[in-house]
């Protein structure tokens, strides 16, 4: 019963695939015909026939012709093509004439005939070999919805193996069912429902362009296929200013993390924090014009050469400063707060003099070029190396401190410098670590921010307020709220921003700040007791 | 506030009642309860950490307790819906355990700062200092054996100045109620001596609540003790009964 | 002690006023009655620089309230300087453009002026808004950082918050102050020409005659028994308020008292720069402004005005010449300088001084002794 059945049902798809066949095969032949008239007006019925029939050969037809490499032959009646080699080719089979006929004349076109080739040839891509022609042809299709098209399309259907293109193809002429009048109301409500499958922007335009005359159960799938497209368009958009604002708050974490060590640690603010964030930018690009000067085959390389030497010159800047200036103003903040500004000024001063007040070139590794998509989310590659990165920095950095000594001393320190002391900590050497460490974070937030932002002696004045904001927000001598700091300003920023604009935006933000901060004068995450008020 | 009069919790001058604190998990204060009455002198003592300066710290205002009432002069205030300046206003003074003086200020002018006056802007702005101000400033210097010292900076003053310093600030406050934590605390016996004098007098019109850790002292107070450990009240009495209290023994001198 | 007397109250203060006062008259006459080809001349240019410098040094007075008296360190106080200079500069730009909406908006398409802007075609309202603006901000934000106890690097840190936001904003086109380019091309102020050598030489004296004044009022407030408080509250927080004092009411009051005086300092410096714009609004202006007080000395009036002028004279002669390129090397440097060294600045230093020392056979004038008596020691 079973193999009667899968008989019949054989029987019948070849019939029907034959009868397909048949039609195709007339087109085609009457096309190849009409070449050999050698008129203008039968040419243009021959590309249109040819083209329509979807035959196997049509797209190599049309290309030679394109390219004055088709021939025909009157006496004959045979069409060939050219090879780049120089052989002739039978058009109708496809097999390499031997012998080719002598009255070979080319088959010529005019401009308004070149067009039509390539028009056609569009439609025909859909069958060509290279799986990647096929799908910029469907995603061509997609987007000109020529109804023209419709019979290539479904020729192409019918063969496709390949389930993406396949599933292009369907949207594709879904996309032309939905914008051409005429089609069953049942047709129509499938291609509706095929495009809300695949529920972009562009869909929800070829949704709602259903023309007013169509009928009610066909309006009311595109509604429901609107209503439905635009809740999924909406959580992808969410999804994505979520990878915005993380990744701004990856950002934001590189460039505030060291300063939550020094400010946790030492109760130091230190204002020229932005600019070890700047030599560590200036670094990746001493590196790279060294690579690029005398190896350039390292190129690749750069980043990961710049990171560790980032954090060792910032690191050491960091300790110098901490060495030559601040432990002489211990227990008073608001004068370490200035002294630091002034050494902004002049380390800001000095990178100018040496490297020139314009923005420097720093250039990106291949790995970190470009980007991918994932549905309708688009992430480049070097916000989400700089992603990888931040979450790598924090986790070594909550482990260091966690599990080796010096991070043992750190917290000692942080939570009672003095009886730190008088438990035989040097504190001084932990400040001067301290301090060198947290530079030396900042060296390595400039690695990743010489990706994404100008290397230019501004550029840590133009992190410093937000590293600000970051650290008192997240609360001090809490790496867990630097954190969370971080990320939610990132991602606040970034939802606020298509609301109220990017300037605007981050004013509303500055001004949030300041009200949190009379609700928690501490921040988010602030330690408590007896120690820490006194 | 507005009970009525036969109605009320306590008719102390300050009343503790089950009051409880934590920071981050650790119990410094733990269900304590303590009454003070009017005009009582009382020295709390308890080993480190049995919550003595959190208790002033609840009193004043600085630390809010999680549970319990904190209420003052016949238990019509609430001292915990109270900060720091209110409470002060209301009569209450505090001596802090490390002497904090104003030491940029000259000795004079602490006391001038610490004298019973309108403490708004405006009158400060327009003052005018009056002769009975001048003599009542004389008069503490006097009783505090600063007059020598009043126009030096108070910085400049050694420790056991700076602690006369504090108490003469206290009765420049002319609060009903002192709070002294360790007031003898790096002084010479001759000084203690003469700080447990000068308590005993200012109790005559004041009440005071001394912590001290100097048992000699405690002793020449000759008052009313309470014994904290462990944020909690462990014993009360003289201090020849709280002394030969086993447990009192027990968490003095361990096990 | 005595030296500080003289150098902080009464002979310091005194020199500073006579300078003052000198500097109100002879400027003008100098610069007006006296030939151009003179060597007594004042030209234009240094009547507008020391214009200018006049209007920092009460700046830097109103942040040395603050600061040095009250130990608040705002790193927003350029923005009560700017909403000063911008209430001026709205009245100067109505007086160009006759009452009607002055050029930028005209650019912006906007057919009336916005309601903000109404009444700045009158001096006196102008005048009024340029103590009350930055005034009620001040009182506003200080009376919530202040009760919320905002201390420390935190409340610089929310000043500086506070100024960025302000600084952001002032930039957008639609906020209605002329954008990027601010304030400028102004014409007249109360019918003078702004251009005009008489009215620069008047312009020059009343903002001297304007730092006299905010210098008596600061050594009022700072001598009065608030004043006490006020050093009370920068050296022990705490310890004021358990001796009752409501430390907040204080500080909000001499932040308000400080913003105006920096409003009418931005005032009185934009009709003579002749331009207001964002920038003002900078953190690092604000800053910059801090050491202006700690170089010339936190806590003595007569130091933060010397500051002031010191370091912007300092500033005029870099950034003018062949040394331009090293200003910020000099402006970093006096930053180091001053926290690690110089502490107490220059007045503050010189009046701690044991000038006795040096001149041992002078004593000390009788009146000054009884002012402060001398130590027991």
């Amino acid at each position: 019963m079973r193999e009667t059945f899968f008989f019949l049902l054989m029987l019948c798809l070849s019939l029907a695939a034959g009868h397909a066949l048949a039609q195709e095969a007339d087109s085609f032949e009457t096309g190849l015909q009409r070449l050999s008239a050698n008129s203008f007006s039968e040419t243009e019925r021959a590309i249109e026939e040819i083209a329509a029939s979807g035959h196997p050969q049509a797209y190599k037809i049309l290309d030679a012709a394109s390219s004055r490499r088709l021939f025909y032959s009157k006496l004959q009646n045979v069409v060939a093509w050219k090879k780049d080699s120089g052989a002739y080719v039978d058009a109708r089979t496809g097999d390499a004439t031997t012998s080719p006929p002598d009255d070979l004349k080319a088959v010529r076109l005019n401009n308004k005939l070149r067009g039509l080739v390539d028009a056609a040839m569009g439609g025909l891509s859909l069958l060509a070999d290279d799986p990647g022609k096929r799908r910029d042809a469907a995603a061509s299709v997609f987007k000109t919805r020529d109804v023209k098209n419709l019979q290539s399309v479904n020729a192409a259907l019918a063969k496709e193996k390949n389930a993406e293109i396949a599933k292009m193809l369907t949207e594709a002429k879904a996309a032309i069912i939905v914008t051409t009048t005429g089609y069953p109301d049942a047709e129509v409500i499938d291609a509706i429902k095929s495009l809300e499958a695949r529920g972009d922007q562009e869909t929800l335009g070829l949704i709602r362009a259903v023309p007013d005359t169509a009928s009610e159960a066909v309006k009311k799938a595109a509604a429901s296929a609107e209503a439905s497209v635009e809740t999924k368009l909406a959580l992808w958009e969410t999804a994505q200013n979520l990878w915005y604002g993380l990744s701004l708050g990856s950002v934001l974490l590189l460039a505030a993390i060291g300063l939550a060590i020094t400010f946790g640690v030492m109760g130091v603010i230190n204002m020229a924090h932005g600019e070890m964030v700047m030599i560590g930018a200036y670094t990746t690009f001493v590196v790279q014009e060294f690579i690029r000067s005398s190896a350039p085959e390292l190129f690749n390389y750069s980043l990961a050469i710049a990171v560790p030497l980032a954090f060792v010159v910032a690191g050491v800047v960091g300790v110098a400063i901490e060495r030559g200036v601040i432990r002489f103003l211990y227990g008073r903040p608001l004068d370490t707060l200035l002294a630091t500004w002034g050494i902004s000024l002049i380390l800001q001063q000095t990178v100018r003099t040496i490297f020139g007040p314009t923005n420097r070139e720093v250039g990106a590794p291949d790995f970190m070029s470009g980007a991918f998509e994932i549905g309708q989310l688009s992430i480049t590659w070097n916000r989400l190396w700089i992603f990888i990165f931040a979450a790598l920095i924090f986790t070594g950095l909550l482990l260091a401190l966690r599990y080796t000594s010096m991070g043992l001393q750190m917290r000692a320190v942080t939570q009672n410098r003095r009886m730190a002391g008088s438990m035989g900590i040097r504190t001084g050497r932990v400040d001067a670590l301290t301090f060198g460490l947290g530079s030396g974070i900042a060296g390595l937030a400039g690695v990743a921010l010489s990706q994404i932002d100008n290397v230019s002696p501004n550029l840590g004045q133009s992190y410093i307020i937000d590293s600000f904001l970051v650290v008192i927000f997240g609360g001090v001598g809490n790496l867990w709220g630097t954190l969370i700091g971080a990320m939610s300003l990132g991602i606040a920023n970034k939802f606020l921003e298509p609301f109220a604009g990017a300037v605007l935006g981050k004013i509303l933000l500055l001004v949030l700040i300041i009200l949190f901060i009379q609700k928690r004068p501490r921040g988010l995450f602030a330690l408590k007791g007896r120690a820490i008020e006194q | 506030m507005d009970q009525v009069s036969g109605n009320k919790i306590t008719r102390a001058l300050l009343y503790l009642s089950g009051v409880s604190v934590s920071f981050e998990g650790f119990r410094a204060i733990n269900n304590l309860s303590l009454t003070i009455d009017h005009g009582e002198m009382r020295a709390i003592i308890g080993p480190n950490g049995a919550g003595k300066t959190t208790m002033m710290d609840i009193i004043t205002g600085k630390t809010r307790p999680d549970e319990g009432d904190v209420l003052y002069n016949d238990g019509n205030v609430d001292l915990t819906q109270l900060d720091e300046t209110s409470i002060a206003n209301l009569g209450i003074g505090r001596k802090f355990q490390k002497p904090t003086v104003f030491e940029q200020h000259t000795v004079e002018d602490n006391l001038l700062l610490s004298l019973k006056a309108d403490r708004g802007v405006w009158p400060n702005l327009f003052w005018r200092t009056t002769e009975a101000h001048r003599e009542r400033i004389d008069e503490i210097l006097e009783i505090t054996k600063l007059t020598a010292h009043r126009s030096r900076m108070a910085g400049a003053l050694s420790h056991g100045q700076k602690q006369w310093l504090e108490i003469g600030m206290l009765l420049g406050q002319d609060p009903k109620l002192l709070l002294v934590d360790e007031p003898v605390a790096g002084m010479t016996d001759a000084e203690t001596a003469q700080t447990a004098d000068l308590l005993r007098d200012i109790a005559k019109d004041h009440s005071v609540v001394v912590v001290e850790h100097d048992m000699d002292f405690v002793r020449a107070l000759d008052v009313k003790v309470t014994v904290l450990h462990e944020g909690s009240v462990l014993a009360e009495g003289r201090l020849d009964q709280v002394t030969s209290d086993e447990r009192v023994i027990e968490v003095y001198l361990g096990r | 002690m005595i030296s500080r007397a003289i150098f902080e109250n009464n002979v310091g203060g005194t020199i500073f006023l006579g300078i003052l006062a000198i500097l109100a008259v002879m400027v003008p006459v100098l610069h007006l009655a006296v030939p151009e080809d003179s060597f007594f001349h004042v030209s234009t240019s240094t009547v507008v620089v020391f214009g200018k410098y006049l209007s920092f040094a009460l700046l830097a007075l109103s942040l040395d309230l603050i600061w040095g008296y009250c130990g608040i360190l705002s790193l927003g106080h350029g923005a009560f300087f700017a909403l000063g200079g911008y209430a001026m500069g709205m009245y100067l730009k109505l007086q160009t453009s006759g009452g009607a909406p002055p050029d930028f908006m005209v650019f912006l398409n906007w057919k009336d002026l916005p309601w903000y802007w109404w009444g700045f075609d009158h001096l006196s309202f102008a005048l009024l808004m340029v103590l009350f603006i930055p005034g009620i901000l001040a009182f506003v934000f200080g009376y919530f950082a202040f009760r919320s106890r905002v201390t420390g690097v935190y409340l610089s840190i929310i000043t500086q918050l506070l100024t960025y936001a302000l600084w952001l904003s002032f930039f957008r086109n639609d906020m209605g102050f002329g954008g990027n380019n601010g304030l400028t091309d102004f014409s007249t102020i109360a019918g003078y020409s702004v251009q005009a050598p008489e009215t620069r030489a008047a312009l020059f004296s009343t903002t001297a005659i304007a730092l006299m004044a905010g210098y008596l009022i600061a050594k009022a407030v700072v001598e009065s028994k608030l004043g006490k408080v006020l050093v009370a509250i920068r050296d022990a927080e705490s310890r004021t308020r358990f001796i009752g004092y409501r430390v907040e009411a204080y500080k909000t009051f001499v932040f308000t008292l400080a913003a105006m005086m920096a409003g009418v300092a931005g005032a009185l410096y934009v009709p003579q720069v002749g331009i207001i714009n964002p920038g003002e609004f900078h953190p690092a202006n604000s800053i910059e402004m801090v050491i202006w007080v700690g170089a010339g000395g936190r806590g003595t009036l007569t130091g933060a005005a010397l500051g002031a002028v010191l370091i912007n004279y300092f500033k005029t002669i870099f950034t003018t010449g062949f040394l331009a390129p090293y200003w910020l090397f000099a402006l970093g440097g006096i930053f180091i300088l001053v926290t690690v060294f110089l502490p107490k600045g220059i007045v503050g230093t010189l009046a701690s001084v044991d000038w006795r020392r040096w001149i041992p056979a002078k004593r000390a004038p009788a009146d000054e002794a009884q002012l402060k008596p001398e130590p027991a020691e």
